[in-house]
């Protein structure tokens, strides 16, 4: 022990540790709990390369990763009345949207594009789970509306990818008659003609699933997926029992009947290209005529189960 | 026997008094109580409508669920002749949670459909509490289809805490079976008036109350979430359920005011369960002043109003 190692060796040490590290290389699994890098994570679509759990995705990102070469316009929503009830729990209701604004650098929870997907015309919105839980108030029910009248517009399908807790409370009343709001935009498309076909991601809860998030031509949902009116724990409380494994998840609503498909996120787009041509009555895609994917093997290769899931 | 809620008790004590001197003189021929009685029972009819004119939101969320309060069921047998039950969803069970059949209602035929509650333990649990399961809601569904196809208005009565949650349930589709009974709503080519009479339950009270014209009965509440539920995710505690409610702006008051609601029923003073026939009577009025008003609108008229309501709701907020 000396003057050189306890003193001079932590400055210098402490000199070179303060090297800027970004903090977020690494991305733990929330279900594995396997450590992933940042770039892997993201090349892979956020789904876990260890166990293919597939992790939130943002609408931003989502759409990038869907429409052809990333290119897509964002269709404008009419901005609602700010804070209608003036409410106010623990903290007001502005700042809470100001917070949710600063975190994700999104206006809402709710993303609108109209772009390309394997040559296909398609306006596709999402919602934003990491925005205040991608609660449904009047902004988002603004969103489907403006989607669909976007849609019936250009005559083009929508898909729609549900990602939410349930209703934005502080926005009381109103944003529970989202529910018929989104509905009319539902019918809307319905009376033109045109396909609507939801993609449920984890989670998808509440008023949410029982409106627009449930009435899609065709219902295709994320592998393991929590999608559900009432959730589970309020489930347990009321019956006092334990639920079954896998209770309210993809594969258990497929089982039901609730479900036309469960889709790994990396086959998700050919699905919808697919499905929807044949709807639209449009020639099958041609492989060769899809822009150069980044990653060749996956897609050429056609989503293996496509013949065979029931 | 009056059921008093907490707010009540001072209530319960003035008039307590009274019928107690009154059967203490009964006993006793030779006492006059009446002059002494009747003092009381100024009293409490000053406090009663006292506690009633001033009623905070929590308070009305007590009164909507108060268990004297009139139901689904007295409203039917009250205000239909020749009512006759429908059952049955065709594809798993009955519901008893939700009524519904055709009926007259002052003549005209109807289809009318509602949450039922129960009115003692017995009733409380065949109707689960007013909870509607899946096949409460495609029961629904197709009584809507039913007059729509037969040209019948629609009068559904609201009363429920919610929509059920249970395993059964949501496996059998929950939230598809609500999805869709809102869609048939906005379908439908025939008249629909709502009423909530008690309690406006979240989604599972939306599958009913999309309609042409929304009345709510004065101390009814209709909201996103129940004001506990509200408390325990916001506030971290179920017992601030006096503030969520506050916050919620759940009153037919306030809702009226958000242009969500159309019509406030007036209630007898102290509310509908100290007067029911009267209150039965006021939205047996109301039903028909609304239902009256769409007389000779094309089903294509009343569809495409309908939609438009719904399109432009909440386009204002509260005053500041």
């Amino acid at each position: 022990m000396n003057w050189i190692t306890n003193y001079v060796r932590p400055r210098i040490n402490s000199l070179f540790s303060r090297r800027e590290v970004p903090e977020n290389l690494w991305t733990k699994c929330d279900e594995c709990g396997s450590m992933l890098f940042h770039r892997e994570l993201s090349e892979n679509l956020n789904v876990c390369t260890n166990c293919d759990h597939h992790m939130a995705l943002t609408p931003r990102d989502r759409f990038t990763a869907l429409f052809d070469n990333g290119v897509f316009s964002e269709v404008q929503v009419p901005v609602p009345v700010a804070d209608p009830l003036h409410f106010r729990d623990q903290k007001k209701y502005p700042d809470r949207m100001r917070a949710a604004q600063r975190n994700t650098g999104e206006a809402e929870a709710m993303l609108v594009a109209e772009g390309e997907v394997g040559r296909t015309r398609i306006v596709a919105a999402a919602q934003d789970f990491s925005f205040m839980g991608g609660s449904m108030g009047m902004f988002v029910g603004n969103a489907i509306i403006a989607a669909a009248e976007r849609a019936v517009e250009r005559k083009l399908p929508l898909v729609l990818f549900s990602a939410a807790g349930g209703a934005r409370m502080q926005e009381g009343i109103l944003s529970l008659m989202q529910m018929p709001r989104a509905t009319v935009a539902i019918q809307m498309l319905r009376e033109a003609g045109l396909p609507y076909i939801v993609v449920l991601t984890h989670p998808t809860t509440g008023g949410v699933t029982a409106s627009y998030a449930m009435l899609g031509d065709v219902q295709i949902a994320e592998p393991n997926a929590l999608i559900c009116f009432a959730g589970p724990r309020v489930i347990e409380q009321t019956i006092r029992e334990t639920l079954p494994e896998g209770f309210q998840r993809s594969e258990y609503l497929l089982d039901h009947g609730m479900l036309d498909r469960v889709t790994h996120r990396k086959d998700m787009k050919d699905e919808l290209v697919s499905i929807l041509r044949m709807l639209t009555h449009q020639p099958p895609p041609v492989r060769g005529d899809l822009p150069a994917p980044e990653d060749e093997a996956a897609a050429i290769v056609p989503p293996k189960d496509a013949a065979e899931t029931p | 026997m009056t059921n008093y809620l907490d707010f009540e008790k001072p209530l319960a004590e003035i008039e307590g008094k009274a019928e107690e001197l009154r059967a203490m003189a009964r006993g006793n021929a030779e006492m006059n109580v009446e002059e002494e009685a009747k003092a009381l029972d100024k009293k409490a009819a000053d406090l009663l409508k006292e506690l009633y004119n001033t009623l905070t939101p929590w308070r009305k969320c007590q009164v909507a669920r108060h268990p004297d309060r009139p139901h689904c069921r007295d409203y039917i047998n009250a205000l239909f002749t020749e009512y006759t039950p429908l059952a049955g969803d065709r594809n798993f069970a009955d519901d008893h949670a939700v009524m519904g059949g055709i009926g007259r209602f002052n003549d005209r035929p109807v289809v009318v459909i509602g949450h039922e509650k129960g009115h003692d333990t017995k009733t409380r649990i065949e109707r689960n509490f007013g909870m509607a399961r899946p096949e409460g809601y495609r029961k629904a569904v197709r009584l809507m289809e039913l007059a729509d196809r037969f040209g019948l208005p629609v009068i559904t009565l609201v009363d429920t805490p919610g929509a059920y949650p249970g395993k059964g349930a949501e496996e059998r589709g929950q939230s598809e079976a609500i999805a869709r009974s809102t869609e048939k709503c906005l379908q439908i080519g025939v008249p629909l008036v709502s009423v909530i009479i008690g309690e406006g339950g979240s989604g599972g009270a939306v599958a009913f109350a999309t309609a042409d014209r929304l009345a709510m009965l004065e101390h009814s509440i209709y909201s996103v979430i129940s004001p506990e539920g509200c408390a325990s995710i916001l506030w971290k505690d179920g017992a601030k359920m006096r503030e969520a409610a506050e916050a919620l702006r759940l009153t037919a008051q306030d809702l009226e005011k958000l242009g969500v609601v159309d019509h406030i029923i007036k209630e007898p003073l102290g509310g509908a369960q100290r007067d029911r026939t009267a209150a039965i009577a006021a939205v047996g009025e109301a039903v028909e002043k609304l239902l009256s008003k769409m007389d000779g609108q094309s089903g294509t008229d009343l569809i495409a109003a309908r939609r438009k309501k719904y399109l432009d709701m909440g386009s204002r907020g509260l005053a500041a």
